[in-house]
């Protein structure tokens, strides 16, 4: 659901009035075709959920790139998200920081290794990666797969490599994530909700 | 949460207790305050830090870190001593009247059945007197001793207000002004809303502190009420989700028990978990244990899933014993694991004894991170000082790391405290060449299935069978998956009241978890999530926030599991006849045929008023449990255990029985326990409001907000130490220090506890060696690695350190 700002506005133009813009007393049409248009006028709004705390405040993100081929878009605003009936538009100081969390110079960018005993990242492909780490995974699996307990019960498991889920990607990851470590026989599996 | 955020501003009183929300849930906590301006509610604080939910609040008490079971006990002693509670609501809705088997005892700290080698219990007393139909037996004259209620009052009688102030150091006085302003809200028109978080889950006793107040909430009537309920306010944005879906190591999705290896067959497992009723005419909602558990096979190994290999039983892992994070980085620890992955999860920085997380990190062959930041993690191998003192050259792991999209990058659903799925919305590219989970996850297994199709292996039956009918089987899109979810028809599915008409046509999105079925024509990846996703559509895109009753219902936003009910348990907010507690918070009523009402009815639809139907439907026998049956590690009735660091070195109520009988201690860890003679102080770890966990240091805005690691001491403890506001100080416990700037502060104040005082120390935890904020120490250096008997929740509240000056 990608609501351009411009139609927003419009539809909203007269439900406008009791917002906090004109409570501040400007006349709603004057601040927006003066101020907040200039700058949105090529944004694109996008809902989103503030991924910190588990209040799950509504938020708004604008971005800018009109998804041309090779435009990359770009998130340079957000807001707390009006309408949502739990946080009707406000954010608390950690979502009031979200944008620099997307934009930090610590956000990673491409696949890497550290080789055993060295001090230094290495980049590589997915494709490297995937091979590699898929080629750890079966040497293990097929080394210490553990298909009958001593008393010939089937047991299927694997307990030599485990996962820890994450606690804030979404249902979806999840599932897939559970279909992943499951059907590999995987039973060292947790995530945040212990800790 | 059983209610929801906004529902907080239905309360009449709101007790903070083992949280800070105006301070870890700060827009949340907007709603406590909507109630004390609407609804004329009061707030009350029990910590032991003057908070910042305290500085709003109309009363504050302190209380010491990990005795908050003696406080609650003691309420409950109140409320049952004056008569001051729900009467009508315990005796029908809980089970007060109900008869304790006759070899069920308590004596000096531990209950029947203890042993002391294994440190658990065999709960086999621990359970009801039956009647010839297997039914437990009651009594509604509440006259047997043996009735739950009277068990519990003779349980908590121990608990006066000289032995609260003893172990919690809180004053006679405040304690009495908290069960009055409690036992206010036994009124029927009355709720009191408790606000927690990890300050309850936290320590060794942790479950048991939570359900010492869900104990209180029903002996006032509050379970299934507007403004009442339990109410985790839970830690991360998608931590219900994902524990919904099942992500713990003896779990399955939608809170199914993985099998273990004492269940071999498919009968056995499904014969153990299918519900039988403790009582007649009752609901028993996991009697349908077996259309869930066939529905979510089905969605697992798709048409290798049949009635003849039992759904695919063998393809599952069975469990030997559970493997938690306390668990695993012990064996990890003893060389005894190979690989790792962490997801989005930075357990050098989250777990405790930071120290053996590394050196057991340093033990694997090959470690994967997947993250859209760069965690401590996943530089664990590398040498920062004091910080992290390592020598990277000896350790051999390979480390993997995967740049991930964050949520601003990709569509999906993630679920809030209230129940509530959000549906969200991408709105930019991912940096440089990240990918979503579900791609890094699909890379690495198409990989691994390709090699077992080509070389061979061990047991390649469950990968070849996953079902993983993707359109672009490298991209699993978050619409297929939350499909799936949700589930579809396999074949026609008659509708049995109606001949003729069906309940879902194959192929179908399901409409709800009722048309489940265990034949194999149903599948569903989360039972609870069956209405997510239907024919109609993505119910968790929807974004209409009317709020028709004016009780901040808003039905139409997003959509809350179960079945999109906002508040569980919700016929008990009608008496037994169908009239409501309280008409102003009239959730639903019955219209003469069915229940009907702003939320959607939490039990069977055409069952009338005055059935002998309980209103607690997962229950075998339909009721709230004040006696817990064989549910709890530890015990029936909550009980005190001191922390595994406890200041006082001993218990006041049973000196032989100190610390939680049944939590499991490993070796090493013991040995690295402290003692209060070298470490005196009463430790707790806590989150500010600038900062989310370990993220925010990796934001300018929150690293400028709350740049530097500091710890917080009184005003008498900085005097007796000569620190003063600002100092560097030193702070260790048996496992390791940390340094950081010293807070001196009012709102810590010794506490005079058992005859002597005692000092906490508040640790905020939001520190490391990577970000973009000041580099600091981890604070989980210091906490002990000992987790709560029930869920291995470590005891990061509730430790002992000394301090000096730096
Ligand atoms: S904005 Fe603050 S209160 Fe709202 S979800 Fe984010 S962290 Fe929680």
């Amino acid at each position: 659901m990608q609501v351009n700002r411009r139609q927003f506005f419009k539809l909203c133009a007269g439900g406008m009035a009791g917002s906090t813009i004109a409570a501040l007393g400007f006349m709603p049409e004057k601040a927006l075709a003066d101020v907040r248009n200039y700058k949105l006028l090529r944004a694109t709004e996008t809902r989103n959920t503030c991924p910190y705390c588990s209040v799950g405040c509504g938020i708004l993100m604008y971005s800018l790139g009109d998804g041309a081929k090779n435009a990359k878009s770009e998130i340079f605003h957000i807001e707390g998200d009006p309408d949502h009936p739990v946080n009707r538009g406000a954010l608390c100081p950690k979502g009031a920081g979200l944008v620099d969390f997307i934009h930090s110079p610590n956000r990673l960018k491409h696949p890497e290794v550290r080789e055993a005993g060295s001090n230094e990242w290495k980049r590589i492909s997915w494709e490297e990666a995937f091979e590699r780490i898929a080629r750890h995974m079966k040497a293990d699996r097929d080394a210490n797969f553990v298909e009958k307990n001593a008393d010939g019960v089937t047991v299927n498991r694997w307990l030599t490599t485990g996962f820890l889920a994450a606690s804030a990607s979404s249902n979806e990851a999840g599932w897939l994530t559970h279909k992943f470590t499951r059907s590999l026989g995987m039973l060292a599996v947790d995530n945040q909700a212990r800790v | 949460m059983t209610n929801h955020w906004v529902d907080i501003k239905n309360a009449n009183l709101i007790v903070v207790m083992g949280g800070n929300a105006a301070e870890a849930h700060p827009v949340g906590f907007r709603w406590a305050i909507e109630a004390k301006t609407r609804n004329k509610a009061k707030l009350i604080v029990i910590d032991p830090r003057f908070t910042r939910t305290a500085s709003v609040a109309d009363f504050y008490a302190p209380i010491r870190t990990g005795t908050d079971i003696t406080l609650l006990s003691g309420v409950i002693r109140y409320l049952l001593e004056t008569g001051k509670y729900n009467k009508e609501y315990t005796l029908a809705y809980t089970n007060a009247a109900l008869l304790v088997n006759p070899d069920f005892a308590f004596e000096d700290g531990l209950f029947s059945g203890y042993n002391a080698e294994k440190r658990s219990y065999d709960k086999s007393t621990w359970s009801y007197q039956l009647d010839e139909q297997g039914f437990a037996k009651r009594d509604d004259t509440l006259a047997d001793p043996r009735c739950v209620i009277n068990l519990l009052k003779a349980h908590v009688a121990r608990y006066t207000p000289e032995m609260v102030e003893t172990i919690c150091g809180t004053p006679k006085a405040a304690f009495q002004k908290i069960c009055e302003y409690i036992a206010e809200t036994g009124a029927a028109d009355k709720t009191t809303s408790f606000l927690y978080a990890l300050g309850w889950t936290q320590h060794s006793i942790g479950a048991q502190n939570i359900r010492t107040m869900a104990m209180i909430q029903l002996l006032l009537g509050n379970m299934g009420m507007a403004g009442g309920g339990v109410n985790a306010l839970r830690g991360h944005s998608n931590i219900q989700g994902l524990t919904d879906i099942g992500l713990l190591s003896t779990s399955l999705p939608g809170y199914l028990t993985m099998p273990s290896e004492k269940e071999p067959t498919l009968e056995a497992y499904l014969s153990k978990y299918t519900a039988k009723p403790l009582a007649d005419g009752q609901m028993n909602y996991w009697q349908n244990y077996p259309k869930f558990f066939v529905s979510l096979m089905k969605a697992m190994w798709g048409d290798k899933a049949t009635a003849d290999n039992g759904w695919g039983y063998d393809l599952l892992p069975k469990w030997d014993k559970g493997y938690d994070v306390l668990q695993y980085f012990e064996m990890m620890h003893a060389g005894k694991v190979n690989g790792y992955f962490c997801q989005g999860f930075n357990p050098v920085a989250s777990f405790p004894n930071k120290n053996k997380v590394v050196a057991s990190l340093s033990r694997l062959k090959y470690l994967v991170i997947m993250d859209p930041l760069a965690t401590e993690t996943s530089t664990f191998w590398k040498n920062h000082g004091e910080q992290n003192d390592v020598s990277t050259a000896d350790i051999k792991t390979e480390v993997f790391r995967l740049p991930t999209t964050c949520f601003a990058e990709e569509d999906g659903a993630i679920v809030n405290s209230g129940r509530w799925l959000q549906w969200h919305w991408k709105g930019a590219d991912a940096p440089g060449e990240a990918l979503t989970d579900p791609e890094i996850l699909a890379g690495i297994f198409l990989k691994l299935k390709a090699m077992y199709a080509k070389e061979g292996g061990k047991f390649p039956d469950a990968i070849q069978s996953l079902s993983w009918s993707y359109l672009d089987p490298h991209e699993p899109k978050p619409e297929e998956l939350s499909k799936e979810l949700n589930g579809r028809a396999l074949a026609d599915l008659p509708d049995p009241k109606n001949p003729g008409q069906f309940l879902a046509k194959k192929g179908e999105q399901l409409p709800g978890f009722a048309a489940l079925q265990d034949d194999g024509s149903t599948a569903s990846g989360c039972w609870i999530f069956a209405g997510s996703w239907t024919q109609a559509g993505n119910q968790m895109a929807r974004r209409d926030n009317s709020d028709p009753s004016g009780l901040g219902n808003t039905p139409g936003w997003s959509w809350a599991w179960p079945a999109n009910r906002r508040i569980l348990y919700n016929r008990a907010s009608c008496r037994p006849d169908g009239t409501p507690w309280d008409k102003a918070r009239t959730l639903i009523k019955w219209n003469g045929e069915k229940w009907v009402g702003i939320d959607v009815p939490d039990f069977k639809a055409d069952e009338p008023p005055g059935s002998p139907m309980g209103p607690f439907i997962m229950q075998t026998e339909g009721l709230g449990r004040l006696f817990a049956l064989d549910k709890m590690a530890e015990g029936p009735f909550p009980e005190h255990y001191e922390p595994f660091e406890t200041p006082l070195g001993t218990n006041p109520l049973h000196p032989k029985v100190i610390s939680n009988p049944a939590a499991r201690l490993f070796k090493t860890d013991k040995e690295q326990l402290g003692g209060h003679e070298a470490f005196p102080y009463a430790a707790t770890t806590y989150r500010l409001t600038e900062h989310f966990h370990y993220w925010t240091k990796h934001a300018r805005l929150n690293a400028i907000m709350q740049p530097e690691q500091f710890v917080e001491i009184g005003e008498e403890l900085a005097a007796e130490k000569g620190i003063v506001h600002g100092d560097t100080v030193k702070v260790s416990s048996k496992r390791g220090y940390i340094k950081a700037k010293a807070v001196v502060t009012k709102r810590i104040k010794a506490l005079n506890v058992n005859g002597k005082k005692v000092h906490h120390v508040g640790i905020p935890i939001h520190w490391g060696f990577e970000g973009v904020a000041k580099k600091g120490f981890i604070a989980n250096t210091l906490t002990p690695f000992v987790g709560d008997a029930n869920t291995q929740t470590p005891e990061f509240k509730s430790f002992l350190v000394n301090v000096e000056k730096a």
